[in-house]
C-alpha cells in the first residue's frame, strides 16, 4: 500500500501538470479566435477605401487599459500571498481583482456608449466599425469567464481547500487572467494602429 | 499529501487491485462515463449512427439524380411535403446534399474518427491511466451528442434543414428569404456547429496535453506509434483552425440576426433591395477555408495513422521510414494552413496570390507521396495477413493514390478555373478524403474491435463488406471524373434542362445503382458490428500479435487500464520479424536484455555501456540459433 501511495502521488502530479497544460492550450485556441477576427478585419478593410475605422477611439479605452493592468498586478500579488501561506492577503487581493475586472467591464460598456454618440454603431455599412464591437464584446466574454474563475478561487480559499488544490486553482486563474490582460493590450494596439 | 489524489478517479481506483469495490451505476458506467474507453465507444456508435443517416440522405438524392423523371410514391409516405407526388423537391434536394456533407465531414469523419480512436488509443498506447481531464473528455462527448441532436432536429421544422451547401456561403446562408433552408434550419445548423466546435476543441486540447504529459516511463516521442503521432498532429491542426471557424460563424450570426453587414452587400431579393451594404462575401470564404482546408487533414491524418499501424502489423514488417512518416505528417500539418486559397481561385483573386497558393498546394503533394511510397514499401515482400482491417488499410492507400492524383490537376489554378464546381471536384474529394478516411475508420474498427469489446468481428462478413464497398465506391466516384471534365456542375437538381448534360443521364442511373449496392453492403458491417459486441468470438489478449502497449492490458478492459503498475517501454513499436528473434514480433515492453540474440548496434542509440554488454554477449555466444534465448 505504501508503494502504491507513492505511485499515485507521482501519477497525480503528472495529472495536475497535464491539466495546467490544458489551460495553455486553451489560451492558444482562444488567441486563434482573435487572430481570425483581426485577420478578418484586415482582409475586409483592405477590400475598399470606403472601409476602415474612420473614427477616434474613446478615451475610456485608455482607462480600461490601466484598470486591467492593475488587476493583473493584484492577481499576481494574490498568487504570491498564497505561496507564502498568507491566506487573508490572498483573499483580499482576489477580491480586489474581481472588483477591477467588473470595473473594466463597466468602462468598456461606457466606451460603447461614447462610440454610439460618435455615430459609430454596431449595425453599420462600414463593417470595420462593427468589428470594434465584436473585438471588445468577445473580449468581455473572456473577462466574464475570468471573473467566474476568480470567484471560484475565492470560494475555494474561503472554504480552506487543501493548499495544493488552492494553488492549482490560483495558478490556472492567473495564467488565464494575465492572458486576457495581454489580449486586451493586443486588441487595443491593433485598433490604435488602424485608427 | 495523499489527499491530493482524491479528486482523480482513475488514480483512486487503482489503490488496490480489487475492482468490484467502486460503486458504478448504469448511469456513471454507460452514460456519463469518464472512462476514456467508454467515451471512445460512445463516439464510435454515435458516429456510426450519423454515418448511416448521412448515407441514407445520399441515397435519397442519388435517386433523384438517377431517375429525375420518375415518381417514387414511397418517398412521399416517408418524407411527406418534401417529396410531394413521390418526387424530391429541389429545395429538399439542396438540404439533402448540405446535411450529407456536414454530417460526413464533421460528425462522422471528425468526431467519429478522432473522437473514437484518439480517445481509445492515446492513453492505451502511451501507457496512461486516462486522459488529462476525464471530465472534459465526457463533456466533449455530450457536446458532440447535442450537436447531432440539434442538427437532426432541423429535419422536423417546416422550412427544412440548412440548404446552402456544407460550406454555407453567404449571402445564400445569411438571408432567410433566399431559400427556405436559410430560415430556422440554418439557425439550427449554426447552433449545432457551435456545439460541435466546442466539443472538438475540448477533445483536441485533451489529446495534446495527454500526449505531451502522460507518457509512461521510456515512451519518448520517437517511440510513439504512428497512430499517436497522427492523432497528436491532428489535434494541433484542430486547435489552430477550429477557433477561426468560431469567428466566421459569429459574424454570420450577427449578419443573420442583428442586421450587420460583414458579408452582405448590394442584394436584391424578390425585387426588394436589402438594407445591408458594404459587406464582403469573400471574407467568409477566407475565414471558412482557413478552417475548411485544415479540416480535410483533420479528417485524413488519423486515418493515415491508423493504417500505418495496421499495415505494419499485418505485413509483419517494420513500417518503412518511420521518421519520414512522422516528418511528412508534420509537413502536412504545417502546409495545411497555407493552402486554403486553392478553394478560391475563381473569386477574382489576384493571380499572383493564386500562384502562391498553387505552389503551396502542389508542395503538399510531396509529404503525401512520401507516405504513399512508405506504405507500398512496407507491404513490399511482407508476410501479409489479409485480415479485414488490412484490406481496408490497403483500400485507403488505393483511394489515397487515385484521389490524390486528381488533386494535382485541381491544385493548378489554370485547370481549376475549368473544373471548379464540377463533378470532377466531387469525384476528387470523395475519393481522397471521403472514401480514404472512411476506409481508415473502418480499418480501425475491425482492428481494435477486440480492444473495445473483448470479442472479434466475423471475418467472412468483413470480406464481403470490404469488396462490395471498395468496388462500389470506385463505381460511384470514378465516372464522375468524366462528367466533370465535360463540365457537368455539382449541386444541380436534375440534368434534364441542358442539352449537353442529357447524355450523362444514363451514367447517373448507373452511379445510383452502384450507390445503392454499396449502401446495402453496409448492412453486412452493421450486423457484424452489433452482433459481435454480444455474440462474437472471444478475443485473446493480443489477437494480432502486435507490439504496441494496448495489447498488454487485460481483455476485461478495467478502469485505469492496467491492474498494477503501468508497464515501461524499452523499444520502438515496429520490431516485427526482427532477424535473430524466435517470434516475428517483440512488444515494446520487452527489454533489450531479453532479446540478446536479435539486438542490433543501433538499438542502443549510442549508449556505450549497453553496446559493450551486447558485444561481450555476441562474443560468448558465437553460434546462437534463434530458439536458444527464450
Amino acid at each position: 500500500m505504501k508503494k502504491n501511495t507513492n505511485l499515485t502521488e507521482v501519477e497525480d502530479k503528472q495529472n495536475l501538470k497535464a491539466k495546467k497544460f490544458l489551460v495553455w492550450l486553451f489560451i492558444i485556441s482562444s488567441f486563434m479566435i482573435f487572430a481570425g477576427l483581426t485577420s478578418g478585419y484586415i482582409v475586409y478593410t483592405a477590400g475598399s477605401p470606403d472601409r476602415g475605422l474612420k473614427t477616434i477611439l474613446p478615451q475610456a479605452f485608455k482607462y480600461s487599459t490601466v484598470i486591467i493592468i492593475l488587476s493583473s498586478i493584484t492577481m499576481h500579488l494574490a498568487y504570491k500571498a498564497a505561496k507564502r501561506l498568507r491566506f487573508n492577503q490572498q483573499m483580499m487581493y482576489l477580491a480586489a481583482t474581481i472588483v477591477l475586472g467588473i470595473l473594466f467591464m463597466v468602462v468598456q460598456f461606457y466606451a460603447w456608449q461614447v462610440l454610439t454618440r460618435q455615430g459609430v454603431y454596431f449595425v453599420n455599412y462600414n463593417a470595420s466599425q462593427s468589428f470594434i464591437y465584436v473585438f471588445t464584446g468577445f473580449h468581455m466574454l473572456h473577462i466574464f469567464a475570468g471573473i467566474l474563475m476568480l470567484v471560484n478561487s475565492l470560494t475555494g480559499a474561503l472554504k480552506r481547500i487543501p493548499q495544493v488544490r488552492n494553488l492549482f486553482r490560483l495558478e490556472v486563474t492567473s495564467i488565464f487572467w494575465h492572458f486576457i490582460d495581454i489580449l486586451w493590450i493586443y486588441l487595443y494596439v491593433f485598433l490604435l494602429l488602424n485608427q | 499529501m495523499a489527499s491530493t489524489a482524491l479528486h482523480d478517479t482513475a488514480v483512486l481506483h487503482n489503490h488496490d487491485h480489487d475492482h468490484g469495490h467502486h460503486k458504478e451505476t448504469f448511469i456513471t458506467k454507460y452514460i456519463f462515463s469518464q472512462d476514456h474507453k467508454m467515451i471512445a465507444k460512445q463516439f464510435l456508435i454515435t458516429g456510426i449512427i450519423m454515418a448511416v443517416i448521412a448515407m441514407i440522405l445520399s441515397v435519397l438524392f442519388r435517386l433523384q439524380l438517377g431517375w429525375p423523371d420518375k415518381n417514387f410514391p414511397l418517398l412521399e409516405t416517408f418524407l411527406g411535403q418534401w417529396a410531394e407526388g413521390g418526387r424530391i423537391k429541389p429545395e429538399f434536394f439542396l438540404a439533402l446534399v448540405t446535411i450529407h456533407g456536414t454530417m460526413m465531414v464533421f460528425f462522422v469523419l471528425t468526431a467519429g474518427l478522432s473522437g473514437t480512436f484518439s480517445n481509445l488509443l492515446i492513453p492505451l498506447q502511451l501507457g496512461a491511466r486516462d486522459m488529462a481531464s476525464p471530465f472534459l473528455n465526457m463533456l466533449s462527448y455530450w457536446l458532440f451528442f447535442s450537436a447531432c441532436m440539434v442538427m437532426m432536429a432541423s429535419f422536423f421544422t417546416v422550412t427544412g434543414p440548412a440548404s446552402a451547401g456544407w460550406t454555407v456561403y453567404p449571402p445564400l446562408s445569411a438571408l432567410p428569404k433566399a431559400i427556405p433552408g436559410s430560415g430556422i434550419g440554418m439557425t439550427l445548423w449554426l447552433v449545432s456547429m457551435t456545439l460541435f466546435i466546442a466539443s472538438s476543441l475540448i477533445g483536441a486540447l485533451n489529446y495534446i496535453s495527454t500526449v505531451l504529459n502522460m507518457r509512461t516511463k521510456g515512451m519518448d516521442m520517437w517511440k510513439m506509434p504512428l497512430t499517436i503521432w497522427a492523432f497528436f498532429l491532428t489535434a494541433i491542426v484542430g486547435v489552430l483552425s477550429f477557433p477561426v471557424l468560431v469567428s466566421a460563424v459569429v459574424l454570420l450570426i450577427f449578419d443573420r440576426s442583428f442586421g450587420t453587414s460583414f458579408y452582405l452587400s448590394d442584394i436584391v431579393v424578390a425585387g426588394q433591395v436589402l438594407p445591408n451594404q458594404g459587406g464582403s462575401p469573400i471574407l467568409w470564404q477566407h475565414l471558412f477555408w482557413f478552417l475548411g482546408h485544415p479540416e480535410v487533414y483533420i479528417v485524413l491524418m488519423p486515418a493515415l495513422g491508423i493504417t500505418s499501424e495496421v499495415i505494419a502489423t499485418n505485413s509483419r514488417k517494420p513500417i518503412f521510414g518511420y521518421h519520414a512518416m512522422v516528418y511528412s505528417l508534420i509537413g502536412i500539418t504545417v502546409l495545411s494552413f497555407v493552402v486554403w486559397g486553392h478553394h478560391m481561385f475563381v473569386t477574382g483573386m489576384n493571380p499572383f496570390l493564386g500562384g502562391v497558393f498553387m505552389i503551396t498546394t502542389l508542395i503538399i503533394a510531396v509529404p503525401s507521396a512520401v507516405k504513399t511510397f512508405n506504405y507500398l514499401a512496407t507491404l513490399w515482400r511482407g508476410n501479409i495477413r489479409f485480415t479485414p482491417a488490412m484490406l481496408f488499410a490497403i483500400g485507403l492507400v488505393s483511394f489515397f493514390i487515385s484521389g490524390g492524383l486528381t488533386g494535382i490537376f485541381l491544385g493548378n489554378a489554370a485547370l481549376d478555373i475549368n473544373l471548379h464546381d464540377t463533378y470532377f471536384v466531387v469525384a476528387h474529394f470523395h475519393l481522397v478524403m471521403g472514401s480514404a478516411s472512411i476506409f481508415g475508420m473502418l480499418c480501425g474498427v475491425y482492428h481494435w474491435f477486440p480492444k473495445m469489446f473483448g470479442r472479434l468481428m466475423d471475418e467472412k462478413l468483413g470480406y464481403i463488406h470490404f469488396w462490395f464497398t471498395f468496388i462500389g465506391a470506385y463505381l460511384v466516384f470514378f465516372p464522375m471524373h468524366f462528367m466533370g471534365l465535360d463540365g457537368v456542375p455539382r449541386r444541380y437538381y436534375a440534368f434534364t434542362e441542358f442539352e449537353f448534360m442529357k447524355e450523362w443521364l444514363t451514367v447517373n442511373t448507373f452511379i445510383t445503382w452502384a450507390a445503392i449496392v454499396s449502401a446495402l453492403a453496409q448492412v453486412a458491417f452493421l450486423w457484424n458490428f452489433f452482433y459481435s459486441i454480444f455474440y462474437g468470438k472471444k478475443a485473446s489478449q493480443n489477437p494480432w500479435q502486435s507490439n504496441t502497449l494496448e495489447w498488454t492490458t487485460p481483455v476485461e478492459r478495467i478502469h485505469g487500464n492496467w491492474p498494477g503498475e503501468i508497464p515501461s517501454v524499452y523499444r520502438w513499436p515496429y520490431d516485427y520479424s526482427k532477424p535473430g528473434h524466435h517470434e516475428d514480433f517483440i512488444p515494446q515492453t520487452t527489454p533489450f536484455s531479453e532479446t540478446m540474440s536479435s539486438n542490433l548496434p543501433h538499438d542502443f542509440e549510442g549508449n556505450a555501456v549497453a553496446e559493450k554488454i551486447q558485444e561481450d554477449w555476441v562474443r560468448n555466444n558465437p553460434k546462437v540459433t534463434t530458439t536458444e534465448n527464450v
